[in-house]
């Protein structure tokens, strides 16, 4: 059996070959630890540096105001919760979107029975918080806002920069979850005007393991791993070194290719809704705007199927997602798609198909072919 | 010639274990949540580890936790104790790792845990009666104390411990980082309730490490939280390579475990008698010399013998080792735990460390070194 086209980019990425690259003399080699002052240590040391500013350019800030993590879910974790335990004698409210991954969701439900109070924002039906909801729910207690850049399942990208001014304005805390944005639209937190940001290696073409969270100059979080001084204090354990350098390089790729990108996957990702809507025509319903969603995200429902079923077959020949990997094995609607109030007859139907820099046109083809045959077959 | 007797900071991935995590980033890429062929390929890599790694330790799978290392381990631990379980006192002992120390700093800052601190004696062993006395005195508290130090190599009667925590009710946890891998633990035998441990202490990669729990006796809460992994545990998409070279690790390790030991324990018998020779009043920190950590030397250079430039000139003559951890090597305040041993602080203090894979060759151009050093001060 062929191995199946992979369209599930958004669920995770197979490393770059220039990132595996990078990392091969650390694997190798270089194995001191970062906080030994002799030799070992000291090329470790570098390349993680090295690893921040690569890290840094992609965002647009500097090295300083990197830390690296295990990946995107400690990010938000340190995030959210450093805010708002550093922060509860200002107040107790947490603005979140209801479209949030769960390592948000899951972290304001924790705080919840801490005593903090969360509003989560509605979504409009293409999947977008509305700015003037953001501006509404803010209340005297409010010292933080949470909103995705983009969303993994449909791939709506959020009003980040518009909230970005209402937080900055109010001198509110504004965090934003990037894992899925980054490498696929330009993310420069000084336009977006964030206070933090989340990123995971394993969403961009690095391994899993590693992510990184921007945190502002002069922003202040609760410490969450304790331990000795590394990441300037800010972060306790030794580096995970290996992938600091895999996540680097691939921000540097992600930087340097984003344009060539951005055209490269909107192309695929048009080919293949306009492939599959030629043949299934009113049969398929798109789940989201693709003007304003990222370039490599297509979510549509399929009329009178249950995705979960359809996607089990699927998997033979093309790989693609049910709801989010992070709960597939439910066969519940998933809460983005409640939250944009996609009617459940064509919610049970939808599939999330995300390329990625290595899809090909034929792959997308074959694709096609293969989803259109299993989606006639199901329905006869 | 580079030379690194620094092994209790960091270890050389081994070969096999490179091999392994050379294939699993190439082509196992799969999100473990994922119900398809590639998420399936990683799930099932994840849980042999899991299964493997529970077998060496005579645990359940099910009583194993993934983690960033033995920090996030330590971390969770002591959140569980006092988030989850409600301790108000903790026991620890002052030469533990910062991971230990600053966690409970931190909850004591804030009110809510006070720490107390075991006796050491001039060896910086545990007074068992100073535990016990403590035990008595705050009922159901949460005891940490680490299996084997990294600095003194000191290893914890862990058995007595245990023991005198069942009797008072005490939930124990000890920090395994030094230990596992390099000792055969079998925690049907070692009755503990959360141990810690890191890859990177034995030839496995940083950034991974689990924390064992013990599911007969408590339940905690994840300490990071999100998309459900780690049966709900931990939440985060797995560090795959990291986990399958963690298993790795942990089989060479196991196979080869006596062996090693016999080969690092003669190259440290012969450091001694080496530095012995050479040096008069040289001392041996802790029970590093024999009884303790068989991977750690912890000498202490008769006073003016050398400057504090001796760390770093080694270096320079390429041999890399460490004062203290390497987690406090570069802060001025020296090691807390030398500190606390109240070592005249005009003698240089070197912690040589070691793995299978230094030599009786290097030891002696180690000590050559050493007599060069001597000779220009």
């Amino acid at each position: 059996m062929n191995k199946p086209i992979y369209l599930d980019y958004n669920a995770t990425t197979p490393l770059n070959s220039e990132v595996i690259g990078a990392m091969k003399p650390f694997l190798e080699e270089h194995f001191g630890n970062p906080s030994s002052t002799n030799y070992y240590g000291t090329i470790t040391k570098n390349a993680v540096e090295k690893a921040r500013l690569q890290v840094a350019n992609l965002l647009g800030c500097s090295a300083n105001e990197i830390v690296f993590t295990s990946g995107g879910t400690e990010s938000n974790n340190y995030a959210i919760k450093g805010i708002a335990l550093a922060n509860k004698h200002k107040g107790n409210h947490i603005i979140i979107s209801a479209i949030e991954h769960p390592a948000v969701i899951e972290v304001c439900k924790y705080l919840e029975k801490l005593g903090f109070s969360i509003t989560y924002l509605a979504v409009n039906n293409a999947g977008c918080v509305n700015v003037s909801d953001v501006e509404k729910a803010i209340t005297n207690n409010t010292i933080l806002i949470s909103v995705m850049h983009s969303n993994n399942e449909v791939g709506a990208i959020q009003p980040i920069q518009d909230i970005g001014f209402i937080a900055n304005a109010k001198n509110i805390f504004f965090h934003t979850d990037a894992a899925q944005s980054l490498g696929k639209v330009p993310v420069n937190v000084k336009l977006l005007g964030v206070d933090l940001l989340s990123l995971a290696g394993h969403k961009l073409y690095a391994p899993k393991g590693i992510g990184a969270l921007y945190i502002k100059d002069g922003v202040k979080l609760e410490k969450m791993i304790h331990g000795a001084g590394q990441e300037n204090g800010l972060r306790a354990g030794t580096e995970n070194v290996l992938e600091i350098v895999g996540l680097g390089k691939a921000c540097e790729v992600a930087l340097r290719d984003l344009d060539k990108n951005i055209i490269r996957l909107s192309q695929l990702r048009y080919k293949l809704y306009q492939g599959l809507k030629e043949i299934l025509k009113d049969n398929i319903l798109l789940n989201s705007d693709l003007k304003l969603s990222l370039p490599n995200t297509l979510n549509i429902s399929f009329k009178g199927i249950i995705a979960n079923n359809f996607i089990h077959e699927l998997n033979n020949n093309v790989v693609a997602s049910a709801g989010a990997a992070c709960h597939s094995d439910t066969v519940k609607i998933s809460h983005v798609l409640h939250a944009m109030k996609i009617p459940e007859i064509w919610a049970k139907g939808a599939v999330r198909f995300s390329v990625g820099v290595s899809t090909s046109e034929q792959e997308i083809e074959n694709s096609i072919k293969h989803i259109v045959n299993l989606y006639i077959l199901k329905t006869k | 010639m580079r030379i690194y007797f620094d092994n209790t900071a960091s270890t050389p991935i081994y070969p096999e274990v490179i091999e392994l995590m050379t294939k699993i980033l190439k082509e196992n890429f799969g999100n473990p949540s994922s119900i398809h062929h590639f998420g399936r390929q990683s799930k099932v890599t994840i849980e042999n580890a899991r299964k493997k790694i529970a077998g060496y330790l005579n645990a359940a799978p099910s009583e194993i936790f993934f983690t960033s290392g033995g920090t996030e381990a330590n971390n969770m631990a002591i959140s569980g104790a006092i988030n989850d379980l409600k301790v108000e006192h903790v026991i620890t002992s002052p030469i533990e790792h910062h991971a230990i120390l600053h966690t409970l700093e931190h909850y004591e800052n804030i009110g809510k845990v006070k720490v107390h601190f075991i006796k050491l004696d001039d060896k910086g062993r545990i007074i068992l009666e100073s535990l016990e006395k403590l035990l008595k005195q705050f009922s159901a508290s949460f005891v940490t104390l680490m299996h084997a130090n990294n600095e003194i190599s000191n290893l914890l009667p862990i058995k007595e411990v245990s023991k005198l925590c069942r009797e008072y009710d005490a939930i124990f946890h000890s920090d395994m980082v030094q230990s596992v891998c390099h000792y055969k633990i079998d925690f049907q035998k070692i009755d503990i309730d959360m141990a810690s441990s890191s890859g990177h202490k034995f030839h496995a990669p940083k950034g991974v490490g689990f924390i064992y729990i013990n599911g007969k006796r408590l339940k905690i809460n994840p300490f990071i939280i999100g998309g459900g992994q780690e049966r709900n545990m931990r939440g985060g998409t797995e560090n795959i390579a990291g986990i399958a070279a963690l298993a790795k690790a942990f089989e060479i390790s196991h196979q080869n475990m006596e062996e090693d030991e016999k080969k690092i324990r003669s190259l440290k018998s012969y450091m001694v008698k080496m530095l012995s020779e050479t040096f008069q009043h040289v001392d041996f920190i802790g029970d590093s010399m024999d009884k303790g950590l068989y991977t750690v030397l912890s000498v202490a250079f008769p006073e003016n013998v050398f400057d504090d430039m001796l760390l770093m000139n080694l270096d320079m003559e390429g041999i890399a080792a460490s004062s203290g951890s390497a987690c406090t090597s570069g802060a001025l305040k020296g090691s807390h735990v030398i500190n606390h041993l109240g070592i005249n602080p005009d003698r240089q203090v070197i912690r040589f460390s070691f793995s299978k894979f230094n030599t009786f060759d290097e030891i002696d151009f180690c000590i050559n070194v050493l007599k060069k050093l001597n000779s220009k001060s």
